[in-house]
């Protein structure tokens, strides 16, 4: 479409001249980004990103939350994105174009399935191709699949099948990682290729042993390491790792490292390994403490990272307060490492050690205004309540939501006739029917 | 009586089946719980340290565990250090217990997923011998996985403490499995201290010490913690000490 025909259709148009070098650059650039969220990326130009996500994803609460996350911080810096993920390069390339979704996870082993729908173009496939096929009436990538695939192949050439078994994930497809040049980064061939554990874990040792002088060298402690392991069949494997601090101790490194080394598949023997400290900050020699004045608080930080490497930082957390008065809100989760201010809840009031979330109706029978039930029903047991205290008025925060302007919560703490404890509550302050809907709920067990 | 008698005879014995036992030979470090009357039939005088133990909550505590979490956390308020708290989901409402003694900056939470996660996490972090305690909510406790707990804090010295916690009352009986466990307690609900006005009390709990190793079972009265995680013995309303009744019986229920 010419220029003047483009501006006579949208008035306001804002024309630009093309510039491939710097798209590829700016391409380039997006890639080293998406490097937080796994090891192996590489630009996919004109337009994409690769992404190799296994044994990422569970660090970022999993495939659907990290495409989401992923489109959603793209989007915020000005540019549209569509994400999926799936078994192959191909399939991928084809759901992240050509579904009608911007977030699409394709399970494992439906790639076949989820690809027939689409059409033709999804293939990656030479214009000259495409047409023909068309001129041959397939459309959907369905229809190719149905039919006998000497006869097309005779016609089209080998690539038409080539593209449409990557397309299913039948076929592998390597491609070439993008890795920052500044990243201090070892690497160890193998004249034999190697697949057991042990050795796997031995050179990880070394790789270890020498990225830590490197580090020593520049002052340096590695925040994030991937180890890549690169199979005779041309497939990358990888283990990402991170750490809480900045580390440079080769035992801690290793540690991490072979703790999963259970998830690398060998196939048929790894002859490449690079280990590269994607993420590294300075960190400094520091005098430890005589032992004339108080013992130091020991360090954990190593425990942290263990865990938060097998289950996903996420995982780990501390509470710490907000100033809210609605128990739910009242907690938040920091990181475990968060520096601590040593602040803590108001403590005059009791308050139970298991919230149930969300608070669970109860029945109940009681004298409104400001009397504790007399009885209440809860998961099916009729309890009797012997003593209580309270009301404990709690208002909404019409500073965070409108709706709870004029909210009311009337917290009761009762026992019943066994002895135990729990926390109730009343929506609403038992009169004025715009505080709430004068129903009850448990929210807590005392111990 | 556990600690009655203190005959040479006996002691040498003792040293002989501590021996046998194998592990460090150096003398093992409790935790007292300040309390005379648990601690006098607690071998050592308090809660062994370096050790793993286990508490459910009696009648409806065994599935929410309510009680059992808040006396985890006076335990471990008066250990030092950091403490590791595991658990499948999270429940847990940490106001309360930095109530107990324990502040939010002290505790780190692992939320594992499954019970299989909390037993790897439990046993790297009695291993790690950095924290004060591990406290742990597990539901099966195989004698497997309880030795190697046991083993663990062993090694480090840092108290381990599995809340035992069920999704229902009726899979309570698991509780009377073997386990590696040092020893064995059961936290119930008892109706608060009586007020001379209307309202709800100090808490008040029935401690139920099922099983110690080299001690006898014996059970408390006892008024909830305090702000520094410290029991009480539950006085009545003339403020005079009930005598806690011994049992003799060893079997763990």
């Amino acid at each position: 479409m010419p220029a003047s025909k483009a501006q006579v259709l949208v008035p306001d148009i804002v024309s630009l001249e093309l510039d491939p070098a710097e798209d590829a650059a700016a391409l380039d650039r997006l890639a080293l980004w998406a490097l937080r969220y796994a090891p192996i990326v590489a630009p996919d130009p004109p337009d994409g990103l690769i992404i190799d996500t296994s044994g990422a994803d569970h660090l970022h609460g999993g495939e659907a939350a990290m495409l989401t996350s992923l489109v959603d911080r793209i989007e915020t810096s000005g540019i549209a994105a569509r994400a999926a993920v799936a078994d192959a390069w191909g399939t991928a390339h084809a759901a992240a174009r050509f579904l009608a979704r911007p977030v699409s996870v394709i399970p494992p082993r439906q790639a076949a399935a989820a690809m027939r729908d689409l059409p033709i173009g999804a293939l990656r496939l030479p214009t000259s191709i495409v047409d023909g096929l068309h001129f041959l009436g397939f459309e959907r990538i369905g229809d190719v699949e149905d039919t006998p695939k000497a006869p097309l192949t005779h016609r089209f050439g080998p690539e038409l099948m080539r593209r449409l078994d990557q397309a299913m994930a039948r076929a592998a497809e390597p491609f070439e990682p993008l890795r920052s040049p500044e990243q201090i980064e070892v690497r160890r061939a193998f004249g034999e290729p190697i697949g057991a554990a042990e050795t796997i874990a031995r050179y990880t040792g070394k790789l270890v042993d020498q990225l830590c002088v490197a580090l020593e060298q520049q002052g340096l402690g590695a925040r994030r390491l991937d180890l890549l392991f690169h199979r005779v069949d041309n497939r990358i494997e990888a283990i990402r790792v991170g750490t809480a601090a900045p580390v440079r101790e080769s035992r801690r490194l290793t540690r991490l490292l072979t703790d999963r080394i259970e998830t690398v598949d060998p196939g048929f023997g790894i002859e490449l390994m690079t280990l590269t400290a994607t993420l590294a900050e300075p960190l400094r020699d520091r005098q430890t403490i005589s032992s004339l004045v108080e013992p130091e608080e020991p360090d954990i930080s190593d425990l942290i990272d263990v865990i938060a490497n097998r289950l996903g930082a996420s995982r780990l957390y501390r509470f710490a307060p907000v100033e809210s008065d609605v128990p739910e809100r009242s907690v938040k989760r920091v990181a475990p490492t968060a520096p601590e201010d040593g602040a803590s809840w108001p403590g005059e009031w009791p308050r139970p050690s298991r919230l149930l979330s969300p608070p669970e109706p109860i029945d109940t029978m009681a004298l409104l205004p400001d009397n504790p039930p007399v009885w209440f029903t809860w998961r099916g047991i009729r309890r009797r309540v012997a003593r209580a205290d309270g009301p404990e008025r709690i208002f909404g925060e019409w500073w965070l939501h409108h709706a709870e302007t004029t909210s009311v919560r009337d917290y009761f703490r009762v026992e019943d006739e066994s002895g135990e404890r729990f926390w109730i509550y009343r929506a609403g302050d038992g009169e004025d029917p715009a505080t709430g809907s004068h129903k009850w709920f448990l929210h807590g067990i005392f111990a | 009586m556990a600690m009655s008698s203190n005959s040479p005879a006996l002691s040498e014995l003792r040293e002989r089946i501590a021996r046998l036992e194998g592990g460090s030979t150096r003398r093992r470090e409790v935790l007292p719980f300040g309390v005379s009357e648990i601690d006098r039939v607690l071998p050592g005088g308090g809660l062994a340290l370096g050790a793993l133990h286990e508490v459910a909550g009696g009648a409806n505590g065994a599935v929410d565990g309510a009680a059992a979490a808040l006396w985890a956390a006076g335990v471990a308020a008066r250990t030092r250090g950091r403490v590791l708290w595991c658990v499948t989901r999270q429940d847990l409402f940490a106001p309360s217990l930095a109530q107990a003694g324990l502040p939010p900056g002290r505790v780190i939470y692992v939320e594992a997923g499954d019970e299989a996660a909390v037993l790897a996490c439990f046993e790297e972090g009695l291993r790690h011998g950095g924290l004060g305690a591990v406290v742990a909510e597990l539901a099966r406790l195989p004698m497997t996985s309880s030795r190697r707990l046991q083993l663990a804090a062993e090694a480090s010295g840092t108290l381990g403490i599995a809340i035992r916690r069920w999704r229902r009352q009726t899979e309570a009986t698991d509780f009377g499995q073997p386990t590696a466990a040092v020893s064995r307690w059961r936290v119930s609900a008892l109706s608060s201290r009586p007020l001379p006005v209307p309202g709800v009390g100090r808490p008040r709990w029935r401690l139920e010490l099922l099983r110690v190793r080299a001690g006898e079972s014996a059970d408390f009265e006892v008024e909830s913690c305090d702000a520094k995680g410290r029991l009480a013995l539950s006085s009545d309303l003339a403020d005079r000490s009930s005598a806690p009744q011994a049992r003799s019986i060893g079997a763990a229920g």
